[in-house]
């Protein structure tokens, strides 16, 4: 049975629909990811899902029954925000104790549960410190810990590793993951960060103007993108994609190589005009054209370094070839077709 | 090479660069307001320290120093005990009052509707009139044949027409009517400053206590309160200096009547070190309100700086 499961949700601003007609379920103890750039509607949506904004239409079930008319406090949900939202003027003891003392929980459970969330999390040497004597990555562990206590149904976070620096949220990350495994706990984790997006969840939904473009496991996502939006989110550098008769043709950037590095048959060979080539340590991006094939964008190719070899240089023309397996088609509309429909 | 450049360059003289020197403008930008403290407070302040022991009255204007004579007599005097207990009730009760409708205005004010920068504006208007000429439209309001009040409790049956309320002319009516007037003058600031600490609490915070079970009363006072007090703390004491020096609206309303039972230590001193021409006496009334004064600046700067952690 769905955690929590949407059905057309949609939200209106004035004339702008930040949220159109978003229809998805969470699965039990699932980490669903939604996944899109900014300003399409990731919070809104979010925020509609904890009843802190109401949808403008459709539905939202929790355990199976419709909460539309539930206020949040009552939603069984937990949010963990993008600043956190920690209670300034409270200790982190009395922060995690907060919504177990709104139900009015008897001392000798309430103390049991917020030390069992505070070792859980190994803030337990924290407990007597203020928010503000906190680094980013505790704060953010002591917001879990007080979604933690109130032993919800699921979890809501809103970006909550924006901010913190690069390195630390790598950690925090898979803290993160490893601490969802732990307690089974449906999520829906809210993010800009593909690579976040792929890392953690179970599944990713898409969204883009406040419309899903796809729902699935990482995994299908990037590998049969729906469509030509999903397909240029994901990935650095995004897939390609050049003009074909009836739409438009797409391959990544990792499986466009010089013809000499693929054998095997089934290949679609494009000549390949080099214009500038970017050393990475591990990989070398190639930037350039493919001639008589025409692009919106600077097509791509993504080489393992030690392979890419001394022949290639800015300026060149090479032959480049990409396995027809890994072509993905789509039609006018954007959308993707089946494999190998028209050529 | 550089000899050569160096030789050539104008040495620059060291008076053209005054102007960027730290120990030149901080004394310069600083004098002004030194100047003004040392003549207009220090200086005031410490005649009337003297004058508090000596026996200055206009009419004889010796030095003659009297010890705490002047302190002795005006302790004894029932006129000035009544009149401290009424600065103390007055300043209070009005505290009180003009803060809770300056937080009732702010959470009004902070919802959004149609007319709020209007609204808004208009709050503020209390404060923006002169206080001799809002203390007039409230002795209209306040008059014993004109009193609009009057009007209106006669109107929905609340006065009897024949016995109509003397608001400045019955003791405790007349309190009442200085607290209202004042409690209506802090309004404003009582409104600026809770609409300044409520768009001060994140809005995170509120998403959170509210997701975290917290209704309207325990998100107000749980949450939002003890995260502005320091600003309300600042706002109380303000208010209270504010209110506890002022001699105005007494002085204006009801000059200190009936029988002195609107009396306030600023209109008294007023009153018998200028108007009586009793200076030391009236020295010494004014004096008293400093030990309160200065424990309330005491008290700010505490929680000034408590904030700045
Ligand atoms: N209260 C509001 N009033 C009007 N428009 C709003 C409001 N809240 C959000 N919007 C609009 O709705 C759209 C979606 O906003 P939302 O905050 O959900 O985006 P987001 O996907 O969370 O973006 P980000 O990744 O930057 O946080 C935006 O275009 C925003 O301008
Ligand atoms: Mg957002």
């Amino acid at each position: 049975m769905a955690a929590v499961a949407a059905r057309h949700i949609r939200k209106q601003f004035g004339d702008v629909f930040a949220v159109n007609d978003i229809s998805l379920s969470v699965n039990d103890g699932e980490f669903l990811v939604l996944l899109g750039p900014s300003g399409c509607g990731k919070t809104t949506f979010l925020r509609i899902l904890a009843g802190l904004e109401s949808q403008t239409s459709g539905d939202i079930l929790i355990g199976g029954e419709n909460v539309n008319e539930v206020p949040p406090r009552a939603r069984g949900i937990a949010m963990v925000f993008q600043s956190y939202g920690l209670y300034p003027h409270l200790s982190v003891f009395n922060n995690i104790a907060f919504p177990l003392k709104t139900q009015n929980t008897p001392r000798d459970e309430l103390r049991r549960k917020v030390d069992w969330a505070m070792r859980l999390l190994s803030i337990d040497h924290l407990s007597s410190r203020r928010p503000r004597q906190l680094s980013g990555g505790e704060r953010q562990r002591v917001a879990l810990a007080r979604a933690l206590v109130r032993e919800p149904t699921v979890f809501l976070l809103d970006e909550p590793l924006s901010n913190l620096d690069a390195k630390l949220r790598t950690s925090a990350r898979s803290e993160l993951k490893q601490f969802q495994q732990t307690v089974r706990t449906s999520t829906v984790y809210v993010t800009h960060d593909q690579v976040e997006a792929m890392g953690m969840g179970d599944r990713i939904a898409v969204i883009d103007h406040g419309q899903l473009r796809q729902i699935g496991t990482p995994t299908e996502i990037y590998d049969q993108p729906a469509d030509e939006f999903v397909a240029t989110f994901l990935g650095t550098p995004p897939m390609n994609l050049v003009e074909r008769e009836g739409g438009s043709l797409g391959f990544r950037p990792e499986h466009f190589l010089p013809r000499e590095m693929l054998n095997g048959s089934a290949l679609a060979e494009m000549p390949f005009r080099i214009d500038r080539m970017e050393y990475l340590g591990s990989e070398r991006i190639l930037y350039g054209e493919i001639e008589g094939r025409p692009s919106k964008r600077i097509v791509t190719a993504k080489l393992p370094a030690h392979a890419a070899s001394d022949q290639l240089r800015a300026g060149d023309r090479h032959a480049f070839a990409v396995r027809c397996s890994e072509l993905h088609y789509f039609d006018r509309e954007g959308r993707r077709t089946r494999e190998g429909a028209v050529q | 090479m550089t000899a050569i450049a160096e030789g050539t360059r104008p040495v620059p003289r060291r008076s053209r660069f005054v102007l960027d020197r730290p120990e030149f403008m901080g004394p310069l930008f600083i004098a002004p307001a030194i100047l003004y403290v040392v003549l207009l407070v220090a200086l005031p302040f410490f005649l009337a320290i003297y004058y508090s022991v000596s026996a200055y009255t206009i009419f004889n204007p010796s030095y003659h120093f009297v010890g705490l004579k002047n302190l002795k007599e005006v302790l004894e005097s029932d006129i000035f005990r009544h009149t401290l207990g009424n600065t103390f009730f007055f300043t209070i009760v009005s505290q009180i009052f003009g803060l809770l409708l300056g937080k009732v205005g702010a959470m009004l004010l902070i919802q959004d509707f149609p007319g709020r920068g209007i609204a808004r504006a208009l709050v503020v208007l209390p404060w923006a009139v002169p206080v001799s000429l809002a203390v007039l439209a409230w002795k209209w309001m306040f008059d014993s044949l004109y009193s609009v009040i009057n009007w209106t409790l006669m109107a929905v049956g609340l006065m009897d027409p024949m016995n109509p309320a003397q608001w400045l002319g019955t003791t405790d009516l007349a309190m009442t009517a200085v607290i209202t007037v004042h409690a209506w003058r802090l309004f404003p600031f009582g409104v600026v400053i809770f609409l300044a600490g409520l768009t001060s609490v994140p809005k995170d915070v509120l998403d959170a206590a509210t997701i975290d079970g917290a209704g309207f009363w325990r998100r107000n006072y749980v949450i939002i309160m003890p995260i502005i007090l320091p600003i309300i703390t600042i706002a109380l004491i303000f208010g209270t200096v504010f209110t506890f020096t002022d001699l105005s609206v007494v002085y204006l309303l009801t000059n200190g009547g009936p029988v002195n039972s609107t009396q306030v230590l600023g209109s008294l001193g007023f009153q018998v070190g200028v108007l009586s021409g009793d200076v030391s006496h009236g020295a010494v009334i004014c004096l008293f309100l400093f030990p309160f004064l200065l424990l309330a600046t005491i008290i700010l700067l505490k929680v000034l700086r408590r904030r700045e952690i």
